[in-house]
């Protein structure tokens, strides 16, 4: 067995940048505020002193530097950008939309852009409608960008180094709340390849599709229903662009109900797409029960905890959807 | 001037007018399909500057990129094909007339965005600075995207970072129909330069010679000590913004005075004047523009379509 250690989610976003920085010369970070201040979740930590050339702080100009970062991928570097939150995307969109995903398609296949932009994505720190918005739907509806949203250290780790390797821009969304948790991440070099789900959990009455933050929901909501007998399968998606459709068609297969959970507004989320996508397969012949989609709720995240939280699905939301399923 | 570089000059300002003047001619035929921004009247500012670039050199265009990448040494027949939308254009028939690109010539593309040139050239220096390389990156912007946030952004970035970048603005006064007169509280484009400590010079955009030589001293001081310059050349575009554009903004007589202007008319005379070239070369020049022009239409009309088969081939890199 191989050592593995218990860290957090940041420390693995951390490790994988500084191993990928240690072994290519032409990984480099920018951002605002990651240097002394230590980046606004404390991901960046003192990579400064070990990469003082290769950690470029920003001034507040997300079009310029994700512009940079841009050129700078086009010429042969391997820039990670951090922005500091997801909603920052905003003042920055045309680079993400229209230069960045673009240029390898119209230029003809000639030029590449090996970009990776990591951003805090997500609520649950009471910051409001203007710092907790969860835009993964938006950047899904983009060719030639690549979104990944891990659930954990483990995949964290390894998935951002599959992006930071990555020829094309990937757009890493890391949930704000789960920078503290911990896992057990391996001490050698892995990867995790971009578009692979990950059954977190096996089952067998009813499948659970999902990503980012409410992994951990759907688990401990599993928990619970399994002392009631229902076993559910929990599928992480880990990448959400492009997304591992035929993991998710064996699983409903195998239980017959699909529930989606995510952290986004329901209308136009990602919920849409996955009910979608077995609705067209064979697979919606298997259903025993109608799709059901459990996402935020369709308004701006509020600012006070108790609305904040309520906007959410939930442990308890989770069960009680998997419970309807069941009839 | 030299006889062999005032060829040169004028060869490449004749064969991106011959360019423009067929590709308008093949689109009123119905030949060619999209749109597209051309650039007759400005070849002074592409040929210019891009004459003073060292192959090696990153430059990034704007919508109006035509006379930009022939300067910079894209194969001709090859565009001309990208713009017929055939299999054997330089982006594969993907890009078409304001995504001409070819990054083996350092032609970074031209761009759909006002605007973001500044910022990606900005970023190609940060490579070239960060790999220790002696090259420039260089944006084409005109007037109009001086008011978009990104231009102050990367004028910035380009400044605290010392990055070997130059900006130019091609200022042809107009963005789209708009003159600068209604859009800009002060016109003078280089001025705003200055809160960024970045070195500004506004020339005659329609005086090759003028425009290449700035360029050239620019490129050298920047590769002494890495900083960006802003070159704002003054234009003017005798073709329409595009081929919806009917002049309702603009009277004949001012489009005819810049006629007068016309920069190949004006190169074309000072070297005649100053027996630098006969006018039977000047005549051989324009003939072999004129058939340069001729064999890139003959050859993209003789190639074949893409493929919809290949349709999904380079969305993704792999």
């Amino acid at each position: 067995m191989a050592t593995q250690n218990e860290i957090t989610y940041a420390q693995a976003v951390r490790d994988a940048m500084c191993e990928e920085m240690r072994r290519d010369p032409s990984v480099f970070l920018m951002g605002e505020d990651i240097g002394v201040y230590r980046g606004a979740f404390g991901v960046t930590q003192e990579m400064y002193k070990e990469f003082p050339d290769r950690v470029l702080e920003t001034p507040i100009s997300e079009a310029g530097f994700v512009g940079a970062a841009i050129g700078a991928a086009v010429e042969g570097m391997r820039p990670i950008v951090e922005i500091m939150f997801s909603d920052f995307i905003s003042v920055c969109y045309d680079m993400l939309l229209n230069q960045a995903p673009k240029m390898h398609f119209m230029f003809g296949g000639k030029v590449q852009v090996p970009l990776v932009v990591r951003t805090a994505s997500g609520c649950g720190t009471g910051a409001a409608a203007q710092h907790s918005q969860s835009l993964e739907a938006m950047l899904c509806h983009i060719p030639g960008l690549k979104v990944v949203a891990p659930s954990t250290p483990y995949d964290a780790k390894g998935l951002l180094k599959s992006a930071i390797r990555d020829n094309n821009p990937v757009m890493f969304l890391e949930q704000k709340t789960l920078y503290r948790t911990k896992g057990l991440v391996p001490e050698h070099d892995y990867a995790i390849p971009l578009g692979e789900a990950d059954i977190k959990r096996i089952g067998q009455d009813c499948t659970i599709v999902t990503y980012g933050r409410m992994v951990g929901y759907c688990l401990q909501a599993a928990n619970e229903l399994l002392k009631e007998g229902i076993s559910c399968e929990v599928v992480d998606l880990r990448t959400l662009l492009p997304m591992d459709k035929p993991t998710i068609l064996e699983s409903v297969k195998k239980t017959k109900r699909l529930l989606i959970v995510h952290e986004a507004v329901k209308t136009g989320g990602l919920g849409g797409e996955i009910a979608a996508t077995v609705a067209e397969s064979d697979a919606f012949y298997y259903l025993d029960a109608p799709i059901r989609r459990l996402a935020a709720e369709d308004m701006p995240v509020p600012f006070s905890a108790i609305l904040e939280k309520g906007v959410l699905p939930d442990e308890e939301k989770i069960a009680a959807a998997v419970r309807e399923l069941m009839g | 001037m030299e006889k062999q570089l005032a060829s040169e000059l004028l060869e490449k300002m004749m064969l991106i007018r011959k360019f423009e003047e067929s590709v308008q001619y093949y689109f009123t035929l119905g030949m060619i399909h999209g749109t597209c921004h051309l650039c007759i009247g400005e070849e002074a500012t592409a040929v210019g500057t891009c004459m003073a670039l060292a192959p090696e050199d990153d430059m990034f265009a704007t919508h109006r990129g035509h006379g930009a990448a022939i300067a910079k040494g894209i194969d001709v027949p090859h565009m001309m094909a990208e713009i017929f939308g055939r299999a054997t254009g330089v982006c594969k028939g993907r890009g078409g007339s304001m995504h001409i690109a070819d990054k083996d010539v350092g032609v970074l593309g031209a761009n759909g965005i006002v605007g973001p040139s500044m910022a990606l050239a900005t970023g190609a220096a940060l490579a070239h600075k960060m790999r220790g390389e002696k090259r420039v990156a260089l944006a084409f912007f005109g007037d109009g995207a001086t008011n978009e946030g990104v231009f102050h952004e990367a004028m910035n970035l380009a400044s605290i970072w010392k990055l070997p970048v130059l900006f130019i603005c091609t200022n042809n006064t107009y963005g789209m129909s708009t003159h600068i007169s209604k859009v800009m509280a002060d016109t003078d484009i280089e001025k705003r330069a200055i809160p960024f400590g970045i070195r500004a010079v506004t020339i005659d955009g329609n005086d090759v010679e003028l425009v290449y030589e700035t360029v050239k001293r620019a490129r050298a001081k920047i590769l002494a000590e890495p900083q960006p310059i802003l070159i704002v050349e003054n234009t003017y575009r005798i073709s329409g913004h595009s081929k919806s554009d009917g002049n309702r903004y603009r009277t004949k007589e001012e489009i005819n005075s810049w006629k007068e202007k016309d920069p190949i008319k004006l190169f074309s005379e000072r070297m005649l004047e100053q027996e630098v070239l006969t006018k039977e070369e000047i005549d051989t020049l324009w003939e072999k523009a004129d058939t340069a022009i001729k064999d890139a239409v003959y050859f993209a009309t003789q190639s074949p379509y893409p493929k919809v088969e290949d349709l999904y081939d380079s969305v993704y890199a792999e």
